[in-house]
């Protein structure tokens, strides 16, 4: 018992140390390959960012509408139905935006980069790269990390931004409430602190799921099984590494 | 490394010295030693599973051996930093044994691939460069196809195209042979030498098809048991008297490499405790 848990550990710090590593050379080579490899950036961002946009602007609609209705049936028994824009505003801006958009882009972003890249090395694109003398780090792993960590804060400002509209048709067009108390009220509540803090997390997640997406890929077994485990473990980790980072960040925010 | 460097007779393009690599537990090559000549066809072969993939692999320095030397142009390549390693692989074309064409981009891109990556070539002279490689391999009129709507051997040809647009000192071809078709098979036996007489350049083979190896090697290595268990010229592989050697040249079931890979006794697996 003593024994497994510590090989389990002991493997943990070794991921965990190697990870770092990985995003230390990648930190490291950001500045060459944003200057020298623009345009594959510029193309993993729509890769990861606008091929998203869909499933993140609908989602964002009902966890809004979600939110409306909820705050709504909570609110009214203390007779705060106007704060609902309050409610939804908070939620949206420095919660469930940031936390909701990871989730979701690790699970259409972030299984298809480390897919993608695991299906690469399977088929030897890598090893193919490597010969040619091109680094497959630079060329196929830096522009899709940079790609998820440039649209992931986009996403997250889009998911909050129609999450917001969503309570509004809810909460004012359905529901009745009163559309100034409804803007006003959030917009008196809601201040820069909050906002920023959404923000930081957008930022935080988006290097979290890209990092894992690439990693995934790029240490997959390079088979059929390899590379489908390396897809579901990028979900899985990506979405208990937001939760925790969430929690930390929510905690480092609070105001004394 | 600079002595040995200067004894390096000039002929040889890449020496393997005494080479050891394991996987595991596994020994793969055991005191290998190789030398392949400059401007030859050299044919690495041995039944599937002695490591010829993995020396390409050691030779490249995909991999490193645990002990022993690989000195291309009498540099030991395990000494190269990562950049000079790059430079040094300039100097390689490679075909993979499935092609390992990029899949997101078309037969063009492929083949200018190398081309765009490391030179400053002007778009008409790439393009130029890259249709007269196609060319050569009969595939200019599949330039804006994809990977994925090529044949196997399309692919290979590509690939080829793709290999050799840099146009290497070191060519090397991993198992091309291997699932194509007789044609495509014939002209990749052709495209082989010819390029190899035409533009100069040294060629490695990995096969185990002893026929077209025959007709295309200038020199042959047998690999068996992590050493080399004969060389030489097709016609000497062909009329040596090693066991090992027959076996293999003239592909017979059963000799020194035997059939069945290591198992407990037949009868006593099927009828015994573990059959219940």
């Amino acid at each position: 018992m003593f024994r497994e848990t510590y090989i389990l550990l002991k493997e943990f710090v070794r991921t965990f140390g190697a990870l770092t590593i990985f995003l230390i050379d990648l930190l490291i080579l950001t500045p060459s390959v944003l200057f020298r490899r623009f345009r594959l950036v510029v193309d993993q961002v729509y890769n990861a960012g606008a091929l998203s946009l869909v499933i993140i602007m609908v989602c964002g609609l009902f966890v809004g509408g979600v939110l409306a209705l909820q705050g709504y049936a909570n609110l009214t028994r203390f007779g705060a139905e106007d704060a609902v824009g309050v409610f939804a505003g908070f939620a949206l801006i420095k919660e469930l935006g940031p936390v909701i958009t990871a989730l979701l882009f690790a699970g259409r972003a972030g299984t298809s980069l480390a897919s993608e890249i695991g299906l690469m090395k399977a088929t030897d694109q890598l090893s193919a790269m490597e010969m040619m003398a091109v680094d497959p780090i630079r060329r196929v792993v830096m522009p899709r990390f940079l790609g998820g960590v440039i649209a992931m804060p986009l996403l997250v400002a889009i998911f909050s931004m129609v999450g917001l509209l969503g309570a509004h048709l809810v909460g004012v067009s359905l529901l009745k409430i009163d559309v100034g108390a409804f803007w006003q009220q959030m917009q008196n509540s809601l201040d820069l602190r909050d906002v920023t803090e959404g923000i930081l997390k957008s930022i935080v997640f988006g290097f979290i799921a890209s990092l894992l997406a690439v990693w995934e890929g790029y240490n997959s077994i390079p088979t059929a099984e390899g590379v489908s485990r390396a897809t579901t473990r990028t979900v899985v980790t990506t979405a208990v590494a937001v939760l925790i980072t969430d929690f930390m960040i929510t905690a480092a925010f609070l105001r004394n | 490394m600079l002595r040995r460097a200067m004894n390096t007779t000039n002929d040889n393009i890449i020496e393997v010295h005494d080479l050891h690599f394991s996987r595991g537990a596994r020994k793969i090559f055991n005191g290998l030693n190789i030398n392949i000549k400059r401007g030859q066809v050299t044919a690495i072969m041995g039944p599937s599973g002695t490591g010829k993939t993995t020396l390409l692999r050691l030779i490249t320095r995909e991999l490193r051996p645990d002990s022993g030397q690989i000195l291309v142009d009498g540099v030991d390549i395990a000494t190269l930093k990562k950049k000079q390693l790059y430079e040094m692989r300039k100097r390689f074309g490679m075909l993979f044994q499935k092609g390992a064409l990029l899949t997101d981009l078309s037969v063009f891109e492929n083949v200018a691939f190398p081309l765009r990556e490391h030179t400053e070539l002007s778009n008409r002279l790439i393009r130029h460069v890259v249709l007269t490689k196609l060319h050569a391999v009969g595939l200019r009129g599949a330039a804006d196809m994809m990977p994925a709507e090529l044949s196997g051997g399309m692919a290979r040809r590509v690939a080829l195209a793709r290999a050799m647009v840099t146009d290497p000192d070191i060519l090397i071809y991993d198992e091309p042979f291997v699932g194509l078709d007789p044609i495509s098979m014939g002209v990749i036996v052709r495209l082989v030498r010819r390029m190899n007489d035409a533009l100069g350049i040294t060629s490695i083979l990995v096969s185990h098809n002893v026929e077209e190896i025959s007709t295309v090697s200038d020199c042959s290595f047998l690999i068996s048991d992590g050493t080399v268990a004969a060389s030489g010229s097709p016609a000497e592989l062909h009329s040596a008297s090693s066991e090992l050697v027959r076996q293999f040249m003239h592909g017979m079931a059963d000799g020194p490499v035997a059939f069945h890979y290591a198992a407990p006794n037949y009868a006593e697996q099927l009828l015994g405790r573990d059959a219940e």
